[in-house]
């Protein structure tokens, strides 16, 4: 069977890799080529590498990471972060990325889901969904989680699949960086509703927020950000214990 | 020389990167001439059954491929480059494969599809894979007609063909590319097969 993914996620800007809390409040934790390669060496599933520069002008640096990245490590590599157009995806997958994340354009210009699946197939286009709780249920958000846009994450979610996209990516804005623990019965609503892969992301901060993400939240893939590049854990470590657990996680590097 | 086929769809950079990072020479090809020259070939497979038929045609690459394959050159077909061995596919119906092997190529019916993600890799028999897990994103698997080709399975829901091989003609439903160490393992052998051909010719 599918084993459960493990996926190192990178927020880089200028650069340099960075995590935030609560979407504010930026430091600083590393080079992405060295963190993704150090990742890839102790087991990581895929990497993601989130671009939050915001300049267009300095878009040329990612490019040149993905490219060097995507000549050390032989597993998936997803990108996202301002992306707006087809040229952009092509232009990542060019420089070597595999899938393209899409949060901001794919609520403002959702024919671009269409467009982008239809040219380059379902499998390389992200859809990243920001979801804040409003009650019983949650909202999407955009622009790095700075705006409200009323709709609803659940039907959002199916919406983008209808569209084309190939797997989700779900971050729940009131966990992030918290290391609370994931949002459980925000995942695996979506999870249970969807055919697509959900990629959890948001919270993890003991190994057994990641093993009830996947047993209880029904996620296919979870994300890990703080506790890998802060060095709490090592990738290796997340899998003995998801292994421990019984969840299926691939063996190897 | 190990050439790449271009067929006008896939990202073919991957398999390039990892041959490279292999140090195996390799290069870009799209012309049956092309296919000639070469030493080994990868066909790497993104798209559709249908697409990808369509484009090999129009350029007269599918000819030319059976034709390398008979003649014992090795060929390694990745993804849809698996697929297309066979004579047909749900995937697009009354469009014919290339008929390299007998089978037809059938789509999951359960479990979230496409299969996205790292699946274990289970050898039936002695060939160019070990044990192991690989990356997999496929909504299709083959069904060969003859059990003797298949090399390994892989169980997703329902127990699948993941690898074929059959003289010079070895292929996988997932991608070495992304597959890690492990996928660098098989390319590295499939690479010493090719030299060894090579040697021998």
């Amino acid at each position: 069977m599918l084993s459960k993914r493990i996926i190192p996620c990178l927020d880089v800007k200028d650069g340099k890799v960075v995590k935030g809390k609560n979407f504010l409040g930026l430091e600083y934790a590393g080079d992405p080529v060295e963190l993704a390669k150090k990742y890839y060496l102790s087991g990581a599933d895929e990497i993601v590498f989130l671009d939050i520069t915001a300049s267009i002008e300095k878009r040329e640096t990612m490019l040149s990471v993905v490219r060097e990245v995507s000549n050390t490590i032989f597993i998936p590599l997803t990108v996202g972060g301002g992306i707006r157009t087809v040229e952009d995806i092509r232009n990542l997958l060019n420089a070597g990325a595999d899938k393209v994340a899409l949060n901001t354009t794919a609520v403002t210009n959702p024919g671009l889901i269409k467009e982008a699946s239809q040219i380059f197939g379902s499998q390389c286009i992200v859809v990243a969904i920001d979801a804040k709780r409003r009650g019983e249920s949650w909202e999407v958000f955009i622009r790095s989680g700075k705006e409200g846009t009323g709709k609803d994450v659940l039907l959002w979610a199916k919406e983008v699949q209808a569209l084309g996209a190939g797997e989700i990516l779900l971050t729940s804005m009131d966990r992030d960086g918290t290391k609370r623990g994931y949002d459980l019965e925000l995942t695996r609503l979506l999870s249970e509703t969807l055919s697509i892969p959900i990629i959890a992301s948001g919270g993890a901060g003991e190994l057994t927020d990641i093993s009830e993400v996947f047993v209880k939240g029904k996620a296919d893939a979870a994300i890990i950000a703080s506790i890998l590049h802060y060095g709490k854990y090592q990738v290796s470590e997340i899998k003995g214990f998801m292994r421990k657990n019984n969840i299926s996680v691939r063996v190897g590097k | 020389m190990i050439g790449i086929i271009d067929y006008g769809a896939g990202n073919l950079k991957s398999v390039k990167n990892a041959l490279d990072f292999l140090g195996a020479k390799s290069k870009i090809i799209s012309t049956p001439k092309e296919v000639e020259s070469v030493e080994g070939i990868i066909l790497p497979g993104v798209g559709s059954f249908g697409f990808i038929m369509e484009n090999l045609r129009s350029k007269g690459l599918d000819l030319a491929i059976v034709g390398a394959i008979s003649k014992g050159k090795p060929y390694f077909g990745i993804c849809l480059g698996l697929q297309i061995l066979f004579e047909k596919s749900e995937e697009s119906a009354g469009v014919k494969g290339l008929g390299v092997f007998k089978g037809e190529v059938v789509k999951f019916t359960k479990g979230k599809v496409p299969q996205v993600g790292w699946n274990e890799v289970n050898p039936v028999q002695k060939g160019l894979l070990d044990n192991g897990f690989a990356y997999f994103v496929n909504s299709y698997y083959v069904v060969p007609k003859k059990e003797e080709i298949i090399l390994g399975r892989t169980d997703n829901y329902v127990n699948f063909t993941s690898a074929v091989e059959k003289d010079n003609v070895f292929a996988v439903q997932f991608h070495p590319e992304k597959s890690g160490e492990y996928g660098l393992d098989i390319l590295r052998r499939w690479v010493d097969v090719v030299e060894k051909n090579n040697s021998l010719s």
